[in-house]
């Protein structure tokens, strides 16, 4: 098994791209990231994507993309995981360099949201679920959150307020972030007074819809050849659980996240207190709140406490979602976790601008597929 | 018609949905200033149909009859608001309440008499031997045509009775049964149509009190009874008004008639309605009184049929809601909402 | 709508059936093939208790497509009497009036009409208590 970096990343912006389809997005990204790590060949290429079938009606995406990049003959394939899509991408590039098959290997990941209407777009999202049986009853994905939402705020006796604090906290970086979606900041109240999606859940505690793509390039460690410019992955993990809620003993933990970093603190070898900073998959304010906990870094039903006593700030205890989140940032849905990565990897570079974490050495990022039906963990070291 | 072999009824439910519009709001839209028929109609939510309806009433049917639905050997669906102009309601209801796969099953329509046409057939395939048990069911999601008079009681509502052959678990057993039947154009519905068409007042005299009458008299004749003979007698009731007034031409009285008169507060169940106002008798009646159960439906015909009580009536009668459950189970909606619900605005 | 997909599952979603492990005894629904908890593949077919609990609820406002004529509905999760999970929708309530903790019995619903012209998709809904039995099958 050889150690695995980060050598390059580039990403689109986020936003309603009517002019770009979804495999000018993926190649826009996938150049970019060339362009960052200055490499002379890619030896593998993993897609992440999770709706192109449903949305674009395009399968296929590995050799598309590849074929797109002028990169005829190389391994590539689709990599799909819902929500999780780009992370899991990352993990596979992580899986093709650190077997020693391959050296330059990138991880693209995208999504084209904007070329359906919402309801297509809610039946796609809503594939993360059971489709013979959950989604059969009309469950949307942001139902299935809503329902975890409730049981939380009414087991825990938490206020509603405290919870959607992860919204106002997201917009609040996501000003700084040059390629995220909205770059304005919220206040609680009009968050509050955002009309109500799947009640509890109100639109501006949902990640937005919107496209983008992003890319970074792996390459085992002895082949680094700019510290300043790389990032090594310590630990790339991934765990699974039942993908609908009834079929959970605790739904109030999203247990595969628990699984998917306990087995990457133990391969890195620390524990959560070293982590100098989270990106949590936050597409909807709870589940924010969730990860803090199922990450290791509050209690059971005190995840909320972090972000009320500002603890979440980049100068906080445990500096969370600092370049915007996915409610800031957007959650081009296979595009987030590799967006996730791209900015731990500024963080860790010293390239974050306004959102800098100071000296930030360890990052732990997680990208999560459906309400945690796939938990990909990843724990990035600066090298420089 | 008497069977050589006795027929009883093991079990019996009903359905009303949770829906009513009063007559009055009905009347406030349209401006219309004349007397009211009914107080208010039972309307089928968004999520509801006549298989939906049929379902549940079967399915209390089994809570009294207490048999394995495996064991039922035919359903007869009677109604003239089938979700599907082809494709069987039948077998869905089948799969629904477990009676599949070894079963008969199909649909009938014969307007608002559909019902006790199944309740006949189901009589004709115990008594035969054919089936141990038939499972008889009459359910409507009666279509109100906007501004017409039937809108204000075109309602909703399902009945159904698990039938077997006479024996200490049977709670009601048929005396006999009668039918008469004439082709009387008094209201139809065409192929493709959205709404029936009727006849005003031709539907009156010339169809529903010339075939009850007859159909009424007929029975009572063939078993040598009189109007005095029987306890309770329930009438198809598309109003208030019909019902009493052939109940008083065949020289029955209010007390007779009044617990099986549910029209008032449910509207018109058309191929329900006869046996939801039997099943509202049932719950109250006492062993050994006779019930005269008389249907209509319209193109025209009459069922009729004397039925006597039995002492299991007793022990099964709670074993699933009764009809009043349902007729007190009630949110009241305006127009609008009935509208949507009723399918009666154009989505697409 | 896949035809096959939705005909496969109708004994399941109408009657409320789910899978009984034979060795562990744990009760699934949906129906599994292998057991959750213990991995025996002895499982067998077993009618689920027609009563529980509603333990969370949302209502959807935004559906996913062929949804749209219904909203805004309520989704739940209901907990049956044997302590298996359900997530279907509630219905015969007013909206604002739902709340989690309340007993609820399964009835039998339209879910889905796919317009004029598809199938319709039939299943189990769960409402209110109309009435508390004295025998209950």
């Amino acid at each position: 098994m050889r150690r695995v970096a980060i050598i390059g990343v580039g990403c689109t912006a986020i936003g309603e791209h009517w002019d770009k389809s979804l495999r000018q997005l993926l190649v826009e990204a996938a150049l970019k990231a060339m362009d960052s790590a200055d490499v002379e060949r890619i030896d593998a290429l993993y897609v992440g994507n999770m709706m192109s079938g449903a949305l674009q009606e395009q399968e296929h995406l590995g050799a598309l993309v590849a074929s797109h990049l002028g990169l005829r003959g190389i391994p590539a394939c689709k990599v799909e995981a819902a929500c999780a899509s780009g992370g899991m991408a990352i993990h596979q590039a992580f899986l093709a360099v650190a077997s020693g098959m391959y050296d330059y290997v990138m991880a693209v990941g995208g999504e084209k949201m904007t070329d359906r209407k919402t309801p297509e777009v809610t039946l796609a999202l809503a594939m993360a679920d059971d489709r013979e049986y959950t989604i059969a009853v009309g469950a949307s994905f942001v139902a299935l959150n809503a329902l975890v939402y409730r049981l939380y705020v009414e087991k825990f006796d938490v206020d509603q307020e405290d919870i959607a604090l992860f919204s106002v906290h997201d917009h609040k970086y996501s000003v700084n972030n040059p390629h995220a979606q909205f770059k304005k900041p919220l206040t609680l109240e009009a968050i509050m007074n955002s009309p109500p999606v799947a009640d509890p859940i109100r639109l501006f505690e949902c990640a937005p819809i919107g496209d983008g793509a992003a890319a970074v390039i792996l390459a085992p460690l002895d082949k680094v050849k700019d510290k300043e410019n790389a990032v090594e992955i310590l630990a790339s993990t991934v765990a699974i659980d039942h993908l609908s809620l009834n079929e959970r003993e605790d739904i109030l933990t999203l247990w595969s996240t628990v699984e998917a970093s306990r087995k990457a603190y133990k391969i890195a070898r620390i524990e959560p207190k070293d982590i100098d900073l989270v990106e949590v998959h936050d597409a909807f304010s709870i589940l924010g709140v969730l990860s803090l906990e199922d990450l290791g870094f509050a209690e059971k039903g005190k995840g909320w406490q972090l972000v009320k006593e500002g603890q979440i700030e980049k100068d906080g205890d445990i500096p969370t979602n600092t370049m915007g989140g996915l409610l800031g940032r957007g959650h081009p849905v296979g595009g987030t976790g590799v967006y996730q990565v791209v900015e731990a990897y500024y963080q860790l570079t010293g390239r974050a601008g306004a959102n800098q974490v100071d000296d930030a050495e360890l990052a732990l990022t997680q990208s999560l597929g459906g309400v945690a039906g796939t938990s990909v963990i990843h724990i990035l070291k600066r090298m420089r | 018609m008497q069977t050589n072999i006795e027929v009883g009824i093991l079990g019996y439910g009903a359905y009303v949905p949770r829906y009513r519009i009063e007559a009055s709001e009905i009347a406030r839209v349209w401006g219309y200033a004349g007397t009211l028929p009914i107080k208010e109609k039972a309307v089928a939510g968004i999520d509801e149909d006549a298989i939906t309806m049929a379902v549940e009433a079967s399915l209390n049917a089994l809570k009294r009859a207490r048999i394995d639905p495996k064991e039922i050997g035919a359903i007869r669906l009677g109604t003239e608001s089938k979700p599907y102009a082809v494709k069987p309601s039948a077998t869905i209801i089948a799969e629904a309440i477990g009676a599949t796969p070894d079963v008969l099953a199909t649909d009938m329509e014969f307007a608002c008499k559909a019902g006790t046409e199944a309740l006949e057939d189901c009589i004709g395939l115990v008594s035969s031997g054919m089936v141990k048990y038939a499972l008889a069911i009459g359910t409507d999601t009666a279509q109100g045509r906007p501004m017409d008079a039937l809108e204000y009681t075109a309602a909703c509502g399902a009945a159904a009775y698990i039938l077997a052959k006479k024996s200490g678990e049977t709670l009601a057993y048929f005396e006999g049964s009668y039918s008469f039947v004439t082709d009387t154009p008094d209201f139809w519905r065409r192929a493709g149509e959205s709404y029936p068409q009727h006849t005003g007042r031709f539907t009156g005299e010339p169809a529903y009190f010339r075939h009850i009458v007859n159909v009424a008299k007929g029975l009572m004749e063939r078993l040598g009874l009189r109007p005095s003979d029987f306890k309770y007698v329930v009438f198809h009731q598309p109003n208030v008004k019909f019902p009493m007034r052939v109940a008083k031409r065949l020289g029955f009285n209010e007390e007779q008639v009044k617990p099986g008169l549910l029209s008032g507060v449910i509207g018109n169940t058309y191929a329900a309605a006869t046996l939801l106002g039997l099943a509202a008798i049932l719950d109250i009646a006492s062993p050994g009184d006779r019930i005269l159960a008389v249907s209509f439906g319209s193109g025209a015909g009459s069922d009729a049929f004397s039925i006597i009580v039995q002492d299991a009536i007793e022990s099964k009668r709670d074993l699933a809601p009764k009809v009043a459950d349902y007729i007190a189970r009630r949110k009241a909606i305006d127009y609008s909402v009935y509208a949507r619900y009723r399918g009666k605005i154009k989505m697409r | 709508m896949s035809v096959p997909i939705y005909w496969r599952n109708v004994r399941y979603k109408y009657r409320l059936i789910g899978t009984r492990c034979k060795k562990c005894g744990n009760v699934t629904y949906p129906p599994r093939v292998v057991c959750p908890k213990c991995r025996s593949r002895e499982m067998e077919e077993v009618e689920l208790p027609r009563r529980g609990k509603l333990i969370t609820f949302t209502i959807v406002r935004s559906p996913p497509s062929g949804f749209e004529k219904y909203a805004p509905y309520a989704l739940g999760i209901v907990e049956l009497e044997n302590g298996v999970r359900v997530i279907a929708q509630l219905t015969d309530i007013d909206l604002e009036k739902i709340q989690s903790g309340m007993d609820v019995e399964a009835v039998f619903r339209k879910y889905k009409e796919n317009f004029e012209d598809g199938i319709i998709e039939y299943g189990i809904k769960f409402r209110p208590l109309l009435k508390q039995w004295l025998t209950r099958k």
